[in-house]
């Protein structure tokens, strides 16, 4: 079905799209496809997409500033990627971005004037790029000002703040050692509020927009697990989900890139797979108008969804570190699960709402360690978790089959260490 | 008496970019531009494994995605003795020609469109008339239909109506200098939508075979996509029939869009093709998408890019084309935030240096201009001469050395326009050889490199890896290399030196930062300096609403997280902060 706005006339979605000749079968046919993209992962009970529908189409267009700070531009090309769609056009024409360096006509005054304004209104904030805090901001400067004073005055009246990529969430590339400029992410400035970390470098493009339409749709942040990621997008493990995992599990390896085995689509554990310890839905939504992804071009998973991924994960195409000589399955069910802590953020974001401005915050810690990696201690936490104890995540039973992270925080009463807001927004 | 004028952010660009200027009556007299990002890369690819570094320097930019790494995993290669297959390498100039089509139309839809087009304009128009302008002007695209301009003249009001002007909020709409009529403004906002659609598409040549788009990933000695047609997990018959069908598009959108559309504006606004001259000077190492491990002189791989020669010209002289020698680069921190142990020197990008010497004020400022330091980027010089790189050096150097299809292409459109070959030095000149390129891209991957894949793959050339240098015990205990890759913006060159099995210096040289540099301790202005400032004749009508210097430095189509990496792990680095 290809079905256009023809623009912002009525008040609500709904009355836009009854005007545009949209009828509600095929809007619910829509929402059953985002209600769907939404239940991947979330585990609880999927939403129905009569519920999508009536929310979807009640809402107004949310003012959104969408910042770039100390990045390459990546997440805003795969943003631009996005979709395929065009009831995902409606999507996004439901946003007014009256703030983004990358496509925004006004330019010097005109363009500080649609932020100021914006700024001063309720607005969605999406943060593209870290923010570099040594020697006074002088590392990235927008209008004369450091970025991370862009940063707090946009964060201000934000109702949602979404942290999109590796650089926003941890500060990627230019975070890695020995990090010169001082370089962090969005939650590590931003520590009043709840920041949705859309994690990946980039992140892939149809993520980033329904992370935005999740937001519109269920009037609330998405869940996310401990790292603030949306559990809908990043709850499972590459390897869990993997088409290659059969080869794991039977022991077929590529050896050496382009052999037989590569030939074959055989699993890339052994040429430095990233996969076992990576959440992100590379191999469910994959990449690009679902044409491919990562492992299915025939190149290991870097785990560029995962904190610290360049120091952590590097040498790229070594195995991943204190995992072989252990049992197939063992070694499938060891590494991982250090990150995950299923946390809720069920705030209200609508535009108008303060929920989010009254929400605990949620302590980020760069510091913190990823035994999953290897290079932590080894599982020995009383919860059985491999952070070492304290991360809230459901212990992998032994011998068993590994299973989700639980969906809800209603199990997970205990403090976390990166996460001490269990209740916000509550 | 002068005016001042801060124009910060410069948007519609990769990255931060300021521009100062001082105005007198309407014309620009002086120029500053200045880059406000560093993120300190150089230092962190040192002692990494070099089969990794890729990765890292991919990120210098997500705009030129691929384009880093593939020169990075040239120029280790070249170090370590790695020969890829040749599958690999066309599959490299495949993802790189899909990168450049689709940053060229990116760029003139997307980041430079609304210097000239009125989007407000376009709620005006009548749809037919929308039509029978996109007929006049020889578009031939099939999205020229009344349905089609009707629906995005609808668009486009309603979002009018709604006062949520949205990307567009703030524009300079309504300013004097937006000349076209509302149908051709409604026929440029419908393609500019039609664009986005066309890259989605066509980019995922760059998925197929690097598994994502952005930041593919690649493989020092070939690539990991193995293209074996007897499997299914395999890039078989399945993903050549798409990229068959892409590369089509591709050509089909260059053609029937783009040209015609870049031709009509440059039409409309001719007296862009004097305005904006930056130096006369031009640099390339072929046509786009060549791509040489070791000095280009003494390459032996050829491609279809390769035709035109390494190459410079000085002073506009196109009947003299003086060979590229990659010593007689050097570049300048004289405007810039660094120190070298030399002092204010040149110094080769072999033996060169970043050590951090900020003098700038502390954030908030005003004002950086009267300061001798204002920006992070580093100037190159070529034989001591600021040189353009890019879309139009390329352009000029493959119509001096008589390239076919690119004279055949320009001496078109200098007659459809009335200019001469002189005139393509400036605003106008770049806009035009951006479209011109991006047709010779696309014709070439059409007709060349896609279909000599194809023939290989037939004649069951599948190998993609080279394993025998995978090892690092296979390397020698120090090894150095170097790439040239001509890349959307320009050209590129990345030297690494291996010691023992790691990066002990890493370098590149950028396309952006050959533009966007400061001056240099001879007084020479960059090149964006020059073009706005050289002659002090560049108009600026209204200080609110700066469209004309916009229209210029678009035209160089800024890439500034780029022009700002200067990779160098010698460990001579530090850092001297006076903020």
């Amino acid at each position: 079905m290809t079905y256009r706005l023809d623009g912002w006339q009525d008040s609500t979605l709904g009355q836009n799209l009854a005007r545009a000749g949209v009828s509600r079968r095929d809007f619910l046919a829509y929402c059953g496809v985002l209600a769907g993209i939404f239940a991947v992962g979330a585990g609880a009970r999927p939403a129905r997409a009569e519920e999508v529908a009536d929310k979807l189409a009640a809402v107004t267009k949310p003012n959104v500033v969408w910042l770039q700070l100390q990045e390459c531009t990546g997440c805003m090309e795969s943003t631009l990627r996005s979709g395929g769609t065009t009831v995902e056009e409606v999507v996004l024409n439901l946003l007014s971005v009256n703030y983004n360096e990358l496509v925004m006509a006004a330019a010097g005054d005109a363009a500080n004037q649609a932020l100021a304004e914006t700024n001063a209104q309720d607005h969605i904030l999406v943060v593209n790029g870290s923010i570099p805090t040594k020697d006074g901001g002088i590392y990235c400067t927008i209008g004369g000002e450091s970025a991370e004073e862009v940063l707090l005055k946009s964060a201000e009246k934000a109702t949602a703040i979404l942290a999109v990529g590796a650089c926003a969430v941890w500060g990627s590339v230019q975070a890695s050692k020995p990090n010169p400029t001082g370089a962090v992410g969005v939650d590590q400035i931003i520590r009043d509020k709840p920041v949705i970390n859309v994690a990946g470098c980039p992140p892939i493009g149809e993520v980033i927009t329904a992370t935005v339409s999740y937001i519109l749709t269920h009037d609330a942040l998405p869940k996310t697990d401990a790292e603030g990621r949306p559990l809908f997008a990043y709850e499972q493990r590459i390897h869990d989900s993997c088409p290659r995992r059969a080869h794991f599990d039977a022991g077929q390896y590529v050896r050496s890139f382009d052999d037989d085995g590569a030939r074959a689509g055989w699993c890339l554990y052994e040429v430095g797979c990233k996969g076992p310890s990576t959440f992100s839905p590379c191999p469910i939504f994959q990449w690009n108008l679902h044409t491919s992804w990562p492992i299915g071009a025939g190149h290991p998973c870097i785990g560029c969804t995962e904190k610290d991924f360049f120091d952590r994960f590097t040498p790229f195409y070594q195995v991943l570190p204190n995992v072989k000589g252990l049992g197939v399955e063992a070694t499938a069910a060891q590494i991982g699960w250090g990150l995950v802590g299923a946390t809720v953020a069920g705030v209200g974001v609508h535009a108008g709402l303060t929920a989010v401005r009254r929400a605990a915050g949620r302590k980020a810690d760069a510091a913190q360690p990823l035994a999953a990696f290897g290079d932590g201690p080894p599982p020995s936490g009383e919860d059985g978790c491999a952070c070492g104890g304290g991360c809230g995540a459901a212990p992998p039973p032994k011998g068993g089959p590994v299973p989700l992270a639980s969906p809800t925080a209603s199990g997970n009463s205990k403090s976390q260490p990166g996460d001490q807001a269990e209740e916000r927004g509550r | 008496m002068a005016e001042r004028l801060v124009i910060d952010p410069i948007t519609r660009i990769e990255g931060h970019l300021r521009i100062e200027l001082e105005t007198e009556g309407g014309k620009i007299v002086k120029a500053w531009s200045e880059t406000t990002q560093f993120r300190g890369l150089e230092e962190i690819v040192q002692g990494r494994d070099p089969r990794d570094v890729w990765a890292f320097v991919q990120r210098i930019c997500g705009v030129c995605t691929s384009v880093h790494a593939i020169a990075s995993i040239v120029a280790v290669e070249n170090a370590i003795g790695s020969n890829p297959p040749e599958q690999a390498r066309l599959i490299r100039d495949m993802v790189l020609a899909s990168q450049e089509v689709q940053d060229h139309v990116i760029h003139f839809y997307h980041l430079h469109a609304l210097d000239f087009v009125d989007v407000t304009q376009a709620a005006k128009a009548d749809p037919q008339a929308a039509v029978d302008f996109a007929r006049a002007i020889g578009s031939t695209w099939k999205g020229n239909t009344l349905e089609r301009m009707t629906q995005v003249r609808d668009t486009v009001q309603g979002i009018l109506d709604s006062g949520q002007l949205s990307v567009f909020t703030g524009g300079y709409w309504g300013h004097p200098d937006y000349r076209l009529p509302p149908e051709a403004n409604l026929m440029a906002v419908a393609h500019y939508l039609d664009a986005l659609e066309f890259q989605r598409s066509m980019i995922r040549i760059g998925t197929v075979f690097g598994g994502k788009n952005p930041h593919p990933n690649f493989l020092v000695g070939g690539m990991a996509c193995s293209i074996d047609p007897g499997h299914t997990e395999s890039i078989n018959q399945v993903q050549v029939d798409q990229i068959g069908v892409w590369v089509a598009e591709s050509l089909e959108f260059v053609k029937a869009c783009y040209v015609p559309d870049a031709l009509a504006i440059a039409g409309v606004y001719k007296d862009y093709f004097d305005i904006g001259a930056a130096q006369d000077n031009y640099l390339a190492v072929g046509m786009a998408g060549a791509t040489f491990g070791g000095d280009p002189a003494e390459s032996k791989w050829t491609s279809g890019h390769t035709v035109i020669k390494p190459g410079v010209i000085f002073d506009g002289d196109l009947g003299t084309v003086h060979p590229f020698d990659p010593q007689k680069i050097e570049e300048w921190v004289h405007s810039a935030w660094y120190s070298y142990e030399g002092g204010d020197i040149g110094l080769k990008p072999s033996v060169g240096e970043t050590t951090v010497a900020y003098t700038g004020p502390k954030p908030p400022y005003e004002w950086l201009g009267d300061s001798e330091e204002y920006t992070w980027c580093k100037a190159p010089r070529y034989d001591g001469r600021a040189v353009q790189v890019g879309p139009l050096a390329r352009v000029v150097l493959a119509y001096a050395q008589g390239h076919e299809r690119t004279v055949e292409i320009v001496d078109a459109a200098l007659a459809q326009l009335g200019i001469t070959p002189a005139q393509l030095n400036s605003t106008g000149g770049r806009i035009l050889a951006r479209a011109v390129e991006c047709l010779t891209s696309a014709e070439i991957l059409a007709e060349t490199t896609f279909p000599t894949f194809v023939k290989n793959l037939k004649g069951g050339d599948i190998d993609v890896f080279d394993p025998t240098r995978w090892e690092p015990g296979s390397w020698a205990p120090e090894a150095s290399g170097m790439s040239f890759v001509e890349v959307a913006r320009g050209n590129l060159s990345h030297w690494v030196t291996i010691k023992d099995g790691k990066v002990a210096r890493y370098q590149a040289v950028v396309p952006t930062t050959w533009l966007a540099g400061g001056r240099d301790a001879s007084g020479q202005q960059g090149p964006y300096e020059e073009s706005l400032a050289g002659d002090g004749q560049h108009p600026l009508s209204d200080p609110a609403r700066p469209l004309e210097p916009l229209r210029t430095i678009h035209s160089f189509d800024p890439c500034m997280s780029c022009a700002v990496h200067v990779l160098e792990s010698n460990g001579r680095g530090s850092w001297a902060v006076e903020a």
